[in-house]
């Protein structure tokens, strides 16, 4: 109906390869594309391009020096290469000088296997560098995520995140006695005002800087399916382990929510879909008492009075917490099985 | 939702969540959307920040109001004047779309017949917007293209909540802003399927996909289909089952998934009503306020333990995928309502799966006539879909409302049904908080979010709390004429003197012992939004 005007599509050519790309892609974002990788820290897909890590250099045929590539525009005809001497090179002083006061503890660090910056170390394979601590760094385990300053790498991903995803402003860079570091205003502890506690920062963190409180490891599977709360309809990624629900993350290629959700899709999923509240057994009334029945007990317990009334005497509430067909269900039980077209549900917005 | 039924022929989002970032102006009317659809409201924030215009209208100081370029606040329960005021303005200085009105539209004369009472002067006396903001809000809709209305329960929820609608409605087409990218009347949903429950049929007077029961070839329809005779008269909304409860003239109520003790209005009256019945069964996940009064008591899968879909606020119709068994004995609720059927003796509850459902639903519901779990595996659509090769609809009434011709509605301003007085002065109003939802059945199960946000407090002007001797943290006294609650004060500039405001997140402070004035004659949709009160400090 309203059709996005097409883009047209030309041909680029990385490390000798053809590859297909259109003007509003970077060079980076068209390696991407089709699988050539190109190591970066501070970019990330949902982000506008920072170019501040310098690792994505490259090189382009006809024009000088390293080009960032998350911020040169795809253009027809471009022979690009990726990994030229003079580009690794250059790639291991700048992650050399990065890595110089990341602490070498990953085997016990939450983040181990998850981490970008050591998907990026591997395939750059700096030198060896000793560790030199600069000044410690705050660590604080929030109501909802962790932040461990130690770790950061001073990317901004996260301050970008929460500008440019949120429309919030609770982290910025601040220069104090403890170096460049990221920090929230006056220091403030991240439960504060101006965090809506969203997450989204967590997600885009590479390293193990800043990570959900329900971190536990890499998971057996992950399941995609839709935020039980609100009516934005975030698709989420569930994390599952031991048969059991461990985080939940927004999906980015969730048709609703395009990587994003909030604090109650993000971390307040597991713990009540495993709460030693949750009902597992019928209960039926008997003397006044809730009991403990059978489902065929309890199934009969209320056919056998249901059939007692009159059609109009009976009624069905749904929930919007049902899915659409149990929903189907609902209304074709109280229409078919008992006769009545008394059927709502709670909320009728 | 009967609103825009009335005036476009479909009562959903016209436009989709994305499609905001195409808006050049955004009304945001009764929703305070980063607390309750907070992944909106940040998208909201950024197209704002790109450039688009944001107006405001709220009683409260709600935060999306810091972003505003105007921002009215209107005494609760007004917003219907305030409308007709901003349509007037626009008609008056000529800013409408008359060959849209002219197109597609019917009903135009009546409309600005109605318009005739209320000129800004009147307007700004019955809202207590100042005649100049009206005026200014007027121009920057108009004046915008496209324009976007989001609203949500703070139009809806009132006693004449329906006319709000209309209005909203009818401000949309008199500035042609329907069926384009970035314009629309976008109303967002509070629970997560409210969308999905209504498409398909939980309502006393619609089949699935909004076929009338009241339509004969729509009876024969399902008839023939479930094999049975249907009943002929429309059924009862929720508020009426529970005053027939109350009567004594209901006698049994299965209620899946719902908490209405703490969700419906006039906690009292609900209490009383359910403890009238012979028969109470609640299915859910938890032992609610409500389950603990259930003669039986069915214990349901969570959503991360069921396959279906979920249809969200802009029609968007998406897989829920199982990820974790259910505990003990629990079971989908699908699975208990085909079990409960047959024991019934019902025919047609014979379904493996939910994707058997589904199949069923679309050879009923044209406007899901195109689904199915498979082409929703990797994809969702947005309805109507009306076959499986239909890429689904991100924006309705492109060329045609669905009901043919946009319906201008002639209105007139009805004020609250409860006004504030001696014995009850101040007014109430309600609503959501982004760390804990609807009756926290959920949320209070989860231990970071009740740190973050756990115990209720009255939000209170100053102006109203000091006369009072209330100090913060005091614990006070919220009473109506049908009940009261005991919480704690919190002293905040958030609302206007003269209005106080509550959530109804919690059973300790159970909110909705206060509302019911009344209840909107067209939806039986209660005012949670305007309530009159007394608060009094507990010595
Ligand atoms: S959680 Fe969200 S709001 Fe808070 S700092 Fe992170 S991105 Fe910003
Ligand atoms: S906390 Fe994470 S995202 Fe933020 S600057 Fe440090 S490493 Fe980057
Ligand atoms: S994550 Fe938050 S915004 Fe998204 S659907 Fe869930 S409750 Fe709504």
């Amino acid at each position: 109906m309203f059709p996005e005007p097409e883009k047209a599509t030309f041909d680029i050519v990385i490390n000798g390869r053809a590859v297909t790309a259109d003007s509003s892609m970077s060079v980076l974002e068209a390696a991407e594309a089709c699988g050539i990788y190109i190591p970066t820290l501070c970019h990330h897909p949902l982000l506008a391009p920072a170019g501040s890590c310098r690792l994505c250099v490259v090189e382009v045929e006809g024009l000088r020096g390293l080009l960032g590539a998350c911020t040169l525009p795809s253009e027809p005809g471009m022979i690009v290469r990726t990994e030229t001497p003079r580009i690794q090179e250059f790639r291991r002083a700048t992650l050399e000088s990065i890595i110089r006061m990341h602490p070498r503890d990953c085997l016990i660090c939450p983040e181990n296997l998850r981490c970008e910056l050591q998907t990026v170390v591997s395939h750059v394979q700096p030198a060896p560098v000793p560790f030199v601590p600069g000044p410690p760094q705050l660590k604080e385990v929030g109501l909802f995520f962790a932040r461990d300053y130690n770790l950061c790498i001073k990317c901004g991903r996260c301050i970008r995140a929460c500008q440019e995803m949120r429309g919030n402003r609770a982290l910025y860079f601040l220069h104090d006695e403890c170096g460049l570091h990221v920090g929230t205003p006056l220091g403030a502890s991240m439960d504060n005002a101006a965090c809506e506690s969203c997450g989204a920062c967590v997600d885009v963190c590479p390293t193990g800087a800043l990570r959900s409180n329900d971190q536990a490891g890499l998971p057996e599977r992950t399941i995609k399916t839709i935020c039980p709360y609100c009516a934005v309809g975030c698709q989420l990624k569930l994390e599952i382990k031991n048969g059991r629900v461990m985080q939940s993350w927004p999906d980015h290629d969730g048709p609703a929510n395009h990587g994003q959700a909030c604090v109650k899709g993000h971390f307040g999923i597991a713990q009540f879909v495993h709460s030693p509240e949750r009902l597992s057994k019928p209960l039926i009334r008997q003397q006044g008492e809730l009991r403990e029945a059978s489902w065929d007990e309890a199934l009969d317990f209320i056919a056998i009075r249901l059939k007692s009334y009159l059609p109009e005497e009976t009624a069905v509430v749904s929930s919007a917490r049902c899915t659409n067909e149990e929903n189907y269900l609902l209304q074709k039980l109280a229409r078919v099985a008992l006769g009545t077209n008394s059927v709502d549900h709670c909320a009728r917005l | 939702m009967e609103g825009l039924s009335a005036t476009f022929g479909s009562g959903a989002m016209t436009n989709h969540i994305r499609d905001l970032e195409k808006a050049r102006c955004i009304v945001a009317i009764g929703t305070n959307t980063t607390e309750a659809h907070p992944v909106i409201a940040a998208s909201l924030k950024q197209v704002v920040r790109q450039g688009a215009k944001l107006i405001v209208i709220n009683p409260r100081r709600i935060p999306l109001a810091e972003f505003a370029h105007i921002w009215l606040r209107p005494r609760p329960g007004t917003n219907v004047a305030l409308l007709m005021g901003m349509a007037r303005v626009i008609l008056d200085e000529g800013m409408q779309d008359t060959a849209f009105i002219d197109e597609r539209c019917e009903n135009f004369e009546p409309f600005r017949a109605s318009l005739a009472a209320y000129d800004t002067t009147t307007v700004a006396s019955i809202t207590g917007v100042p005649a100049e903001d009206i005026k200014r809000a007027a121009h920057l809709y108009a004046g915008t293209r496209p324009a976007t209305i989001l609203y949500a329960m703070g139009v809806a929820e009132h006693s004449r909540g329906t006319d709000g609608v209309m209005a909203v409605a009818n401000l949309a087409m008199l500035t042609g802003n329907i069926g384009r990218p970035g314009a629309g009347v976008n109303p967002l949903r509070g629970q997560n399927n409210v969308q999905g429950a209504c498409d398909m049929g939980c309502l006393p007077d619609v089949y699935p996909g909004y076929q009338r029961v009241s339509d004969p070839a729509a009876r024969a329809k399902f008839e023939s289909a479930w094999g049975r005779s249907l009943p002929l008269t429309p059924g009862l909304t929720l508020t009426q089952m529970m005053n027939m409860a109350h009567q004594g003239h209901l006698k049994a109520i299965y209620l899946v998934g719902e908490n209405p003790v703490l969700s419906e209005p006039d906690q009292e009256h609900t209490l009383a009503a359910l403890g009238h019945l012979d028969l109470l069964v609640v299915q859910d996940i938890f032992l609610t306020e409500t389950a603990r009064l259930a003669q039986a008591v069915l214990p349901a899968a969570s959503f991360a333990e069921k396959d279906g879909t979920f249809t969200n606020t802009e029609r968007r119709v998406q897989r829920v995928r199982a990820a974790v068994p259910p505990p003990g004995e629990a079971l989908p609720d699908w699975q208990i309502v085909c079990a409960l059927a047959k024991k019934l003796g019902a025919p047609g509850f014979d379904f493996r799966h939910p994707s058997e459902v589904l199949s069923e639903i679309s050879r009923l519901t044209p406007i899901y006539g195109g689904l199915s779990f498979d082409c929703l595996e990797n994809d969702s659509r947005q309805w109507p879909c009306p076959s499986s090769e239909h890429p689904g609809t991100p924006i309705l009434h492109t060329k045609d409302f669905s009901r043919g011709r946009g319906n201008f509605v002639a209105l007139s301003y009805v004020p609250p049904a409860e006004a504030p007085d001696e014995a009850y002065p101040l007014i109430l109003t309600t609503g959501r908080n982004l760390y804990q939802y609807h009756t926290g059945t959920m949320t209070r199960k989860v231990g970071a979010l009740n740190q973050r946000f756990g115990e209720e407090k009255l939000e209170i002007n100053p102006a109203d709390a000091i006369p009072l001797s209330i100090a913060e943290d005091d614990w006070v006294r919220v009473s109506s004429r049908r009940g009261e609650v005991r919480v704690r004060a919190r002293l905040s500039d958030i609302n206007p003197p003269g209005l106080v405001y509550l959530n109804f997140h919690f059973a300790e402070v159970p909110t909705n012992a206060l509302t019911g004035a009344a209840y909107d004659p067209q939806t039986g949709t209660p005012d949670y939004k305007v309530t009159a009160v007394k608060v009094e400090k507990i010595a």
